[in-house]
């Protein structure tokens, strides 16, 4: 009780970032992720950090590439359209194979959109967002807490494999204060041999760089990266399952979706009804096995989103087909309500 | 009571839920009472979030149009000179958090300062981060009177953690509020803690004032 804090979600995701090492933010205001900037701003002159807000999305980017070819943990965060000015530099980030931390604070698009919270920019997160082949880890938090622990996560992960790890929260996950407790453990940064910190005239220089022009040394670098993600889906897929062991009907749903789910399936079972919610906690890689065993003993999986359905495609492919996978989604900024939910999982039962 | 009350402090420290919980309180004694809401820095979780509330009491809520409408721009109130013209209003002024959403009263002060009847509060709250201590406070509060130009008159204790505030969390915040106070030499005018825990403090706390919390958008969709 009395080591826990009041924060906002925006907060703890700074403030994990400093726990976890960071000492180096660059970014750009856009609601509603300005709490991460301002705290960074406050709290980093007095740690000897580096707070600094670039003249754009795609400067801060790109110093975040400069400071992770130093071999030092840094971070940038926005909100949906800044990710997308950033999306050329993640690119580049993943194609030099450097570990970074990037917070997407959603909210509505297409294009600016609103400032309400949104769950749009799964695909983009997903499936690499910027050009070429590649991925990012992709983690979704659904309370405070989650913000901070998968902050330090993302910092752990993202070293471990050299990979780019976003932190995908939404406005409602950015804004909302809940106790949160700060005290946990930390992995200090491996060692980086890769990393550009000056030879001293003792080794061979190292070349951090995404450009590779000989299509032969392009291709056995595309294939080795994809062979570092399947380590990346084998050891490091996580999801919550919640009343799931005797469910007959399953709810999809991550991060602020799935705290409105969890309320809707109480009520449900409340009434009798046997369902459960399969929670993805890493939207990439994304956890299959939990979707291909409910399908053997559900009748219905019901993908509850803030958008038209993104995850919606794989929750079908992950259930291989099995069972009829629907959509129950608010957009715009909206958030489905746990009536809309349960209405939904009513509607399945019967 | 003052005719003015300024509530600042620091970003979500509390100040909005005081300040509608002081208007309803000040309304009991107070004909014509209004909220003026100067929140320049979030254009979240305003006290429009509590309109209906304020209306059903007869509290004028002077507040920008835009703000909850998600146009996201620093505005303020057109009505807002009714602050300091009508001196028939008993005005509470809520004011965006830190140094920057202090930065408004620039426009109001001269008149306020001149009329001298107000009282300017400062929200603190242990369980926050970044004032977690007393040095800590003292330093947002003196960014705060440097940004607005004016000084505290007084201090108001909402240590709290939210839904999880208990009891023992409001008494152990005591210690952190006097010293804070000794250190601004400011009294500690309330300590507002939400109502479902008041009773269990009354008589152990000097100055309770128990809130009924607003719930905004998100705490209405989930536990």
């Amino acid at each position: 009780m009395a080591d826990k804090v009041l924060m906002k979600g925006n907060e703890a995701i700074a403030e994990a970032a400093i726990k976890a090492g960071c000492r180096h933010y660059f970014g750009y205001p856009i609601t509603p992720q300005t709490e991460v900037a301002a705290y960074m701003a406050k709290r980093m002159p007095k740690i000897g950090g580096t707070f600094l807000q670039a003249e754009s999305e795609i400067a801060a980017i790109n110093m975040v590439y400069g400071v992770a070819s130093a071999g030092l943990r840094v971070m940038t965060s926005s909100s949906s359209p800044g990710i997308s000015l950033k999306g050329e530099g993640i690119s580049y980030l993943a194609g030099a194979d450097l570990p970074a931390l990037v917070v997407n604070v959603q909210r509505g698009g297409p294009g600016l959109g609103g400032i309400q919270p949104s769950q749009s920019d799964y695909f983009q997160s997903t499936r690499g967002g910027g050009h070429g082949d590649y991925h990012m880890i992709v983690l979704a938090p659904s309370s405070v807490q989650e913000m901070a622990e998968l902050t330090v996560k993302a910092f752990e992960l993202a070293d471990k494999y050299r990979m780019t790890a976003m932190v995908l929260a939404d406005g409602t996950m950015g804004q909302m204060m809940e106790p949160v407790s700060l005290d946990f453990d930390v992995t200090p940064p491996p060692e980086k041999p890769w990393a550009t910190t000056g030879t001293e005239m003792k080794r061979k220089h190292n070349i951090v760089n995404s450009l590779s022009l000989v299509p032969e040394e392009l291709e056995k670098l595309n294939i080795a990266r994809f062979e570092r993600y399947e380590q990346v889906k084998q050891n490091e897929t996580r999801y919550e399952e919640y009343m799931m062991d005797d469910a007959e009907i399953a709810i999809a749903a991550f991060g602020i979706a799935a705290r409105v789910s969890k309320n809707a399936v109480n009520e449900a079972r409340k009434r009798g009804v046997k369902v459960g919610l399969i929670r993805p906690i890493t939207l990439w890689p994304f956890p299959e096995a939990p979707f291909k065993k409910a399908a053997e003993h559900v009748k219905q999986i019901i993908s509850v989103e803030l958008n038209m359905g993104q995850m919606i495609e794989d929750v079908r492919l992950a259930s291989e087909c099995k069972v009829p996978v629907t959509l129950c989604n608010r957009v715009g900024g909206m958030i489905p309500s746990p009536e809309q939910v349960l209405d939904a999982i009513l509607k399945a039962s019967k | 009571m003052k005719r003015i009350t300024l509530i600042l402090g620091h970003y979500g420290s509390g100040k909005t839920n005081i300040a509608v919980n002081l208007a309803l309180s000040y309304r009991k004694e107070r004909e014509h009472v209004a909220i003026a809401d100067l929140d320049i820095v979030n254009p979240y979780f305003r006290t429009k979030d509590s309109l209906d509330l304020l209306n059903e009491n007869g509290i004028r809520l002077i507040v920008s149009d835009y703000a909850n409408t998600n146009i996201d721009i620093p505005a303020l109130p057109q009505d807002m000179y009714a602050v300091t013209d009508d001196k028939s209003l008993t005005c509470i002024l809520d004011i965006g958090g830190d140094d920057r959403g202090a930065l408004v009263l620039g426009r109001l002060r001269p008149e306020i300062l001149k009329e001298n009847d107000y009282e300017m509060l400062l929200v603190i709250n242990k369980y926050r981060p970044l004032t977690a201590d007393a040095p800590a406070t003292l330093e947002v509060m003196q960014e705060i009177e440097a940004a607005a130009n004016m000084r505290f008159t007084g201090i108001i204790n909402n240590s709290n953690l939210g839904r999880e505030t208990t009891a023992e969390a409001v008494l152990a915040s005591l210690p952190y509020a006097e010293e804070v106070s000794k250190l601004t030499s400011l009294p500690i005018v309330m300590t507002t803690v939400k109502e479902e825990i008041a009773p269990e403090l009354m008589g152990k706390v000097e100055n309770l004032f128990p809130l009924a919390l607003q719930k905004n958008f998100i705490e209405s969709k989930i536990n």
